[in-house]
């Protein structure tokens, strides 16, 4: 039957999973540093040459490839008011398998253009105004944008009014433009700029990146490693024709530099008493907490749970942690290895991370009172009745205390106001293959879900 | 700027006021005599209709208020717009807006040196909003 080889170029790594797809199940996997800099190919070769120990050799199929190499699909999104088609832009590139590195709102000044010059984004998203709506942002925005002969391709996905007066504005760019992120105030519609945006990854970045020199290679599709995952969970949450899924969910990426949490639930209130404020949120969301991190960015862990928090989770002395967390600042592949009081430093950032990554990703919920009696207001979603946790992660994969760290994901009485799950039970990624599920989902969906409903660990869980 | 067709409004209900019927009636009413409209439900606050007439490009923004608290929760509504760049755009308040029983003569001068456009008394149809609309909005041209 047939073997397909899936390959996740990575920023360190490159991780390559072959699958049988007759028997449904994964041959081997292998994983190998990546070096972008001199040739994507090294990585790669060298990552075959450790999968074929362990398989022997083989004739694939197929290879398919995702990609968050060479700092992923960097982006800078612009919109009008923050929380409107500020917060759709952001929601659409994040959906998109992006990484925001830049988000602005309202008109951007020359202090905003000197500033996009220096991040040079992969992708610019330049939004704004519901159709019919406000105009004069976005136009003033696209004349900003053409006065710094723009490198990088634009999507336009704002006020249809005026689409093709910011056309004109920006002829000498490379633009493409969608429909509107936020057509009527409160109606996102925001796929058809994701579709783009992936077709532009396809076809421009893959090639500045140097990846083209191995697309003799993959026989279709590549994509951002995020979407591959985010298409992962939506398949193993909704199950593929007769093959069940496993049901509403969130999963949880703790990595050195950031902290994916990904949610496949409605998240819609529960009771009829519950006023629902803010944007409707997509049933699929992913957020990226660019901050949270446990290597690269483990002082934001500290900045947002306090030292103190860490100490008592990990039973160190404020001292030794302080000492501890500036040692992983400098060495970021520093791992435990035995060493105990590293391991419950480990321990305790996780924990945070996950808390801290969760608790941003759901929504809350406030009580007010009114002639009627008392109400709640609800922004964001709430996951409260999400039973399915599914983890991954360096620091949640080489650990015995894989629940215990996952349960700091779940609802917690010092937060009352947070819409987090209320128990749940936890699925950990051992083998770091959601990526390459995704990947496959594309082709073999009822495989790729069997595959992971095997693969995924089961630790019962439950508060 | 625009080239929209139809008059833009934002609708609401302000503040700690759950009142939903109201609201409806107005949002068919407006949409009926040929308005656009934009409706934020119950529970509204002073950003929220700010921010949506920002996105939206509204022409007006119609505040309800039928708990009595009305008063209170439109307070600096005026400066706020002038502050987020809606700068004369009209604004127009009705329902229960005050506790017990006031001349209305007085709640509206209230309003008034508040900055909002016009304030109408409990019972008001919606007819005689729109009417007020349609004066606003040709004689002063919207937020353009």
């Amino acid at each position: 039957m047939s073997k397909v080889l899936l390959i996740d170029f990575g920023s360190t790594y490159t991780k390559l999973t072959a699958v049988d797809i007759g028997k449904e199940e994964i041959l081997a996997t292998a994983a190998a540093y990546t070096t972008v800099q001199t040739d994507i190919n090294d990585g790669l070769n060298e990552g075959l040459k450790l999968l074929e120990q362990k398989t022997g050799k083989i004739k694939y199929d197929a290879c398919y490839a995702c990609s968050s190499a060479a700092g992923g699909l960097r982006m800078v999104t612009s919109g009008l008011v923050p929380e409107l088609t500020g917060e759709a832009a952001k929601l659409a590139s994040l959906g998109a398998g992006a990484k925001t590195v830049g988000v602005y709102a309202f008109e951007l000044t020359e202090h905003d253009i000197e500033e996009i010059g220096k991040i040079n984004p992969d992708i610019f998203l330049l939004v704004g105004g519901t159709d019919g709506g406000n105009t004069d942002c976005i136009i003033h925005n696209a004349k900003m944008l053409s006065k710094m002969n723009p490198k990088f391709p634009i999507v336009l996905a704002g006020n249809r009014t005026c689409a093709s007066a910011c056309e004109r504005i920006l002829k000498d760019c490379e633009v493409y433009t969608c429909p509107n992120v936020m057509p009527k105030f409160g109606t996102l519609q925001i796929e058809p700029t994701q579709k783009k945006i992936r077709e532009i990854f396809l076809n421009r970045i893959i090639q500045a990146k140097g990846l083209s020199k191995v697309t003799n290679l993959l026989s279709d599709i590549m994509m951002p490693t995020p979407s591959a995952v985010l298409q992962a969970m939506e398949l193993l949450a909704n199950g593929h024709e007769d093959e069940i899924g496993i049901g509403e969910l969130i999963a949880v990426d703790v990595g050195g530099a950031t902290t994916d949490v990904y949610s496949i639930a409605d998240g819609m209130p529960e009771h009829m008493n519950t006023v629902f404020k803010g944007l409707p949120e997509p049933y699929a969301k992913r957020t990226v907490e660019g901050d949270i991190g446990m290597r690269y960015s483990v002082q934001g862990i500290v900045d947002a749970q306090g030292i103190e928090r860490i100490c008592r989770l990990s039973g160190l002395s404020t001292e030794k942690a302080l000492t501890l967390i500036e040692e992983l600042k400098r060495n970021t592949d520093k791992l435990p290895n035995g060493d105990e009081e590293l391991e419950a430093l480990d321990f305790a950032l996780a924990s945070c991370a996950i808390d801290e990554a969760v608790t941003r990703h759901a929504g809350t919920i406030s009580e007010t009172y009114t002639m009627m009696g008392q109400t709640f207001v609800q922004e964001g979603k709430n996951l409260t009745k999400v039973k399915q946790i599914v983890v991954t992660g360096g620091s949640l994969i080489h650990t015995k205390r894989t629940e215990e760290i996952a349960s700091h994901a779940l609802y917690s009485q010092i937060n009352p106001a947070s819409l987090k799950p209320k128990s749940a039970d936890v699925w950990v990624d051992k083998t770091y293959i959601l990526a390459a599920m995704g990947l496959l989902s594309s082709y073999h969906p009822k495989t790729a879900l069997r595959i992971m409903k095997k693969e995924l660990k089961y630790h019962g869980y439950s508060k | 700027m625009n080239n929209k067709e139809k008059k833009v409004l934002v609708i609401g209900v302000i503040g700690a006021d759950v009142h939903a019927v109201g609201n409806k009636i107005l949002y068919h009413a407006f949409t009926e005599a040929g308005f656009e409209v934009v409706n934020l439900g119950v529970m509204v606050s002073q950003e929220e209709y700010i921010a949506a007439a920002i996105e939206s490009g509204a022409d007006a923004i119609v505040i309800s208020s039928l708990y009595g608290q009305g008063e209170l929760d439109c307070r600096g509504m005026r400066e706020k717009c002038d502050e987020a760049g809606l700068k004369g755009i009209p604004l127009l308040v009705g329902g229960n807006i005050v506790i017990g029983k006031q001349k209305f003569e007085d709640v509206e001068k209230r309003f008034k040196a508040m900055g909002f456009d016009r304030a109408f008394p409990p019972g008001t149809t919606p007819e005689t909003t729109i009417e007020a609309l349609h004066e606003l909005l040709d004689t002063e041209g919207g937020n353009q």
